[in-house]
């Protein structure tokens, strides 16, 4: 097979289907507006605050524990992937893959210890 | 499939066979699809009136005998309804947000075999398809926090966000044992898999996995007890305080799609998907003529009603709470799951 010969056919549907899901998700919008009434005035279109007026800006600072947790989200789903491939092979493998996983946790709880110890799981 | 003429797509009739090929797929799209929305008009229904019952009420009854236009009534309001967009407000991504959260949800759907033979796609790394499908509905949800352009959206939009991205991790590796046992994502081969056992399912062997991948799947559907998101008496309805009309009905559909595809999951991988177990038919041979739609749909309505059994039971979780359960419990026990699969697997 020469390079980019390959046509992954057995994923058309996968993209028809995304494509109708976008369809219908927007479709459901437009149509609605078809038929809903739509009667702004000035107090409806404010932010809702329990029936005050708003006051101060909504996208206040916010914690930085929400980047950290993104972060070590990164680290860990990044782990998640590589044992979705080891997985798959390891009857193929055997021995060797084990071991090389089970370094790989090893090296990866190294991390999570210490994260756990610099407190970055408590909120 | 063979789509040797896949370059000649536009001119269609002289390239009759994927024409019809995609024809077939807009059909089953359509029956799945269909079959969706039924199912959540009436998961609805079906969840006040289980809800209702377990709070010694009687749950919807005015609308219909015993309730049962509900459904119908309630759509037919929210497509009236105005909608109002606030202002201020990012007004492109505000409009984007419902449609990727219904987008996500609904094409994850695209790779779960519903009985043998039917599934729209039959791709090699379904498990997967659907796992990144879960994921980019974080993205609905930040999105709607974000340009909401209120307080309580902004609020309920990172905490979302974080509690997906949390259990996210616990989600994925629970499932690596899953697939450890197959040596396949492919949704169609772990369903066969698990037919080579007496018992016909994950569950027995990999009940760890099961129990995390719940867990998480509550979590990441923003179910009770792990629906901060929406905590009512906290944060009024979260990230979707401003939403109003069809775009709230939209979110609303996609929690409840979610539920659907993390309860077909379930059974897919640890329930044996549309098989039955082979020690019942071997006791029970009269239950060979049970269609496997059948089977599926009984193991999927389980699961969803243990989405509303545990509502009704279980209160809300505190945040903090949330945070340690996913990453000091779930994480390490899924890591446990895995080097004792792997082991016992070399081992035997």
């Amino acid at each position: 097979m020469t390079p980019g010969s390959y046509i992954p056919s057995e994923y058309l549907p996968v993209l028809i289907m995304m494509i109708v899901a976008f369809i219908f998700g927007a479709g459901i919008i437009l149509f609605g507006s078809l038929v809903r009434i739509r009667r702004p005035y000035k107090d409806k279109l404010t932010p809702y605050e329990s029936g005050n007026p708003p006051v101060g800006e909504p996208r206040e600072r916010f914690s930085v524990k929400f980047y950290i947790i993104a972060m070590l989200f990164v680290i860990f789903d990044v782990e998640a992937v590589f044992l979705y491939p080891w997985a798959l092979v390891y009857d193929k493998i055997g021995l060797y893959a084990l071991v090389e996983m089970m370094l790989f946790i090893i090296i990866l709880l190294v991390g999570y210890v210490y994260a756990w110890r610099k407190d970055a799981f408590k909120w | 499939m063979d789509f040797n003429g896949f370059y000649g797509f536009l001119g269609c009739p002289q390239n009759t066979s994927l024409c019809v090929q995609i024809i077939i797929i807009l059909i089953k799209i359509a029956v799945v699809i269909a079959v969706t929305m039924l199912h959540v008009a009436y998961a609805t229904y079906f969840e006040r009136k289980v809800i209702g019952h377990m709070q010694v009420r009687l749950g919807p009854m005015r609308v219909g005998p015993h309730g049962l236009l509900q459904p119908i009534a309630d759509g037919v309001k929210l497509f009236f309804k105005e909608d109002v967009i606030p202002q201020a407000g990012d007004k492109w991504v505000f409009q984007l947000a419902p449609i990727i959260a219904v987008f996500a949800t609904l094409s994850a759907l695209a790779v779960i075999p519903i009985f043998e033979g039917f599934m729209i796609a039959n791709i090699n790394v379904g498990l997967l398809y659907i796992l990144a499908m879960s994921s980019l509905s974080a993205y609905g949800i930040i999105m709607a926090g974000w340009s909401s352009n209120s307080k309580y959206a902004f609020l309920g939009g990172l905490r979302s966000s974080a509690q997906v991205i949390s259990y996210e991790i616990a989600l994925g590796l629970s499932l690596v044992g899953v697939m450890l046992m197959s040596g396949s994502l492919n949704l169609y081969e772990i369903v066969k898999g698990q037919q080579e056992y007496w018992y016909g399912m994950y569950l027995i062997p990999q009940f760890l996995g099961y129990f995390i991948f719940l867990v998480a799947a509550f979590a990441e559907t923003n179910r009770t007890p792990f629906d901060l998101p929406e905590a009512e008496s906290e944060l009024v309805a979260g990230y979707f305080t401003e939403y109003s009309g069809m775009r709230f009905a939209l979110f609303f559909l996609g929690e409840y799609i979610a539920m659907i595809v993390m309860a077909c999951v379930a059974v897919i991988c640890f329930w044996g998907g549309w098989t039955a177990p082979p020690i019942l038919l071997k006791w029970f041979p009269f239950l060979a003529v049970v269609p496997g739609i059948v089977w599926f749909f009984i193991k999927v309505y389980f699961h969803i009603f243990l989405f509303y059994w545990v509502r009704a039971t279980v209160p809300r979780y505190r945040y903090d709470f949330l945070m340690r359960l996913g990453w000091k419990v779930l994480i390490p026990l899924a890591l446990l799951n895995i080097v004792a699969t792997s082991i016992i697997k070399y081992a035997f």
